[in-house]
Formats: structure tokens, C-alpha cells, sequence
């Protein structure tokens, strides 16, 4: 029972913690809660469907693809943020002031939250995928009863969701202001954190042998412990990165950063020919 | 005028995102046509236990596991230290590659047993 609660719960709160981030970015917009659920019941469907089919997955692409399917489901995730935080800066202003009138139109702002959705969706299909085949493994090898499983599983859920709750919470204490920077910022590093992810499978994969070997090593805290996964899901740490994976980690902050200021540019300026 | 322009030219930018997946067949055909000339050491699990549970490899060249689980359910070969993550189905066989690594010892585990599935690479 503990080993089920253990890993559903580490599973559960990788996932939760970036919706708890979706949900507080995209706070006061209408029908969110309908796009995040989109996105969570899409990833469980396929997290069923992946794990249905592991076996199948990985024996494509000459016994890489798994590797391969992580790698470009982390990447659709890493583009959808990207696009999502250029779309909020280029929009986020007249967003925020739609807001705060009653019943805001955000008809415009369908697109990231599709985006987002899908963000979501990707998260719970790649934690959900794990949670499956251990709970099937546990279940067929008949090890534990099966209410202490249930248990387990139901416990860990509870204390993911637990978890990601209180971190969406703190978010919403921030005001509307500065939750756009905030969530524009977490949203950062959360693409920059699954872009050498991504990296590592390709890399495990075999196809990128360039700039695999580990640059440092951080003994002070384990990609294993609970604090190291959680510093890991929302910033991407990692105790020993390659050299690969630290290049891509900057180059994904940077690529953000410099087409957020791009779009932002412009708008500022129509802006003031709009108010003159 | 121009700086709509240039938010259109953007746009088309930010829309191209979805090529991903295209970058990553890319890739795929400039593959590994390696996986035969590396050194192998052929690895087994059965009820939930590695067989060898201690793997010597070379230090400072590539090299792979194959891993057979001869278990009906599925496990995942898991390790921070070698930076593999990989679920193998039960009764199937899958490569794990190796990184050239430096002298040392790198744990792994099956993350679903992880009281009996455990192991270590080490690199000498």
C-alpha cells in the first residue's frame, strides 16, 4: 500500500503542479475550468491508451520509441507554453483590462487555452501512463490486497492534488497585476525545465550523441527526493545535467524571453497611437 | 503599417511550433546504425529481481543493456544517474543505452518494485 501511495502520489504531483500553474495563469478567464478538464480527461484517456499499448510504442522506431514519443510529447508541451506566454504578452494587457468588466469576452483567447488544454493533457497522459502500468503490474502480480491498493492509490491522489492545491492557492493570493508576471515567469521555466527532458530521451534514444556527458554534479539534493522532483517539475532541476540539456535549458528561456519582448513591442505602441 | 508586419511575421512564427515532431523523424533517419558495434551485456528481470543485479562496463565508451523481463507485468527501468527512464512491457525486451561513463558506481531500479528491483552499473 505505501508503494502505491508513494508513486501515485510523486506521479500526481508532477502533473497537478502544472495544471495548478494553467489554472492560476489563466485566472478569470471563462469557461477555464471547462478547457483544463478538457485537457485533464483527454491525458487520462491516453494515459489508458499509452499503457495499453506500451509494449507496442516501444518497439517502434528500431526500439526507441518510447524515447522518441516522451521526447515529442515534452515538446508539444514546451511549444504550447511558449505560445501561450507570446500570446499573453501581445494580449495580456487588453485581457487584463477586459477582466475586470463582468462577463470578460474572452472569445480572442480561445487559442492558449487550447494550448493549455493540451499542456495539461500532456501532463496527465505522461504521469498517468506510469501510474497505470504500476497499478496493472501491482494488481496482476497479485502481491497486495487490493483494497490496501485502492487505498494506496486513493491516498496518493489526494495528497498530489493536496499539494498541487495549495501551490494554485498561493498563486491566487498574488494580485491580477503581478499574477501575469508570475505565471508568464513559472511558465518560463516550467518549458525550460521540460525542454532538456525532452533532450535526455533523445539522447537515450541514441540520436544526439553530442554533449552527453554530466557537467556537474549536486550532491546536495537528489533528483529522487520529494523537494528534488518538486524543484524538478517546476524548474527543471536536475542534479546532473548534461551539457546538452543545460544548453537547451537556456536557449528555451532565451527563445521565450526575446519573442515575448518582440510582440510585446509593437502592441505597446499601437497602444499609444490608440490613446493620443 | 510596419509593426503589423512585423507581429504578422511572428504569428507565423510562433504557428510553426507543430513542426516538432517532423525535427524529431528528422532526426530519427540520420539514426543509430551504432546499436550493433557497442559493447552489450544482456540483462534479465524475473519476479521483479535484475539478473545480474551488478553490470561491469568499460569506462568512457558507449555502451547498451538488453534488458528482458520475463515477468508477465511491466517494469521500468529506471535510474537519475545513468538518465534513463524506460518502461519495458511484461515478456518483451528493450535497449537501454549507456552514456560513456567515468569510473564509478550508478545505481538503477525497476520503479515498480522498487523493494526487489535493484541494481548498479559499474564503470570501470
Amino acid at each position: 500500500m505505501l508503494a502505491t501511495l508513494v508513486i501515485v502520489f510523486r506521479e500526481v504531483i508532477e502533473a497537478g503542479l502544472i495544471v495548478g500553474i494553467v489554472l492560476a495563469a489563466i485566472k478569470g478567464v471563462t469557461r477555464r475550468g471547462l478547457w483544463v478538464c478538457y485537457g485533464v480527461v483527454g491525458g487520462v484517456a491516453g494515459a489508458c491508451f499509452v499503457a495499453a499499448f506500451a509494449g507496442r510504442i516501444a518497439s517502434l522506431f528500431e526500439g526507441s520509441g518510447e524515447e522518441l514519443f516522451n521526447a515529442s510529447i515534452l515538446l508539444l508541451a514546451v511549444g504550447m507554453l511558449t505560445w501561450h506566454n507570446v500570446w499573453m504578452a501581445s494580449h495580456g494587457r487588453v485581457l487584463a483590462q477586459e477582466m475586470r468588466q463582468v462577463g470578460a469576452d474572452v472569445a480572442a483567447g480561445e487559442r492558449p487555452l487550447g494550448a493549455l488544454s493540451i499542456v495539461c493533457g500532456v501532463a496527465v497522459l505522461r504521469e498517468g501512463s506510469e501510474i497505470v502500468l504500476f497499478l496493472y503490474g501491482i494488481a496482476a502480480s497479485g502481491g497486495t490486497s487490493e483494497p490496501g491498493m485502492m487505498a494506496g492509490g486513493a491516498l496518493g491522489v489526494l495528497a498530489g492534488a493536496g499539494v498541487s492545491a495549495l501551490m494554485y492557492l498561493g498563486l491566487l493570493t498574488i494580485p491580477t497585476r503581478q499574477l501575469f508576471s508570475v505565471t508568464s515567469a513559472l511558465i518560463t521555466l516550467l518549458a525550460a525545465g521540460l525542454a532538456p527532458q525532452a533532450v535526455a530521451f533523445i539522447q537515450q534514444s541514441g540520436h544526439l550523441e553530442v554533449l552527453t556527458s554530466i557537467v556537474w554534479n549536486t550532491w546536495l539534493l537528489s533528483d529522487d527526493s520529494v523537494i528534488g522532483r518538486l524543484v524538478h517539475t517546476l524548474i527543471g532541476y536536475t542534479a546532473q545535467p548534461s551539457g546538452a540539456q543545460i544548453l537547451i535549458y537556456f536557449v528555451t528561456i532565451a527563445v521565450i524571453v526575446v519573442l515575448m519582448r518582440l510582440v510585446r513591442l509593437p502592441r505597446a505602441s499601437e497602444g499609444k497611437a490608440a490613446a493620443s | 503599417m510596419t509593426t503589423h508586419e512585423r507581429s504578422v511575421s511572428i504569428w507565423k512564427f510562433v504557428r510553426m511550433r507543430p513542426l516538432f515532431p517532423a525535427l524529431l523523424v528528422t532526426l530519427s533517419l540520420s539514426g543509430p546504425a551504432l546499436a550493433q558495434d557497442l559493447a552489450n551485456t544482456d540483462v534479465t528481470i524475473k519476479d521483479h529481481r535484475f539478473s545480474p543485479s551488478e553490470i561491469h562496463v568499460p569506462a568512457g565508451k558507449p555502451t547498451m543493456l538488453t534488458v528482458k523481463n520475463e515477468d508477465s507485468t511491466a517494469e521500468e527501468f529506471d535510474s537519475s544517474a545513468l538518465k534513463v527512464e524506460k518502461v519495458i512491457a511484461g515478456g518483451k525486451t528493450a535497449t537501454v543505452r549507456l552514456r560513456p561513463l567515468e569510473a564509478g558506481r550508478y545505481p538503477f531500479m525497476g520503479e515498480y518494485h522498487a523493494t526487489t528491483a535493484q541494481g548498479v552499473v559499474i564503470s570501470e
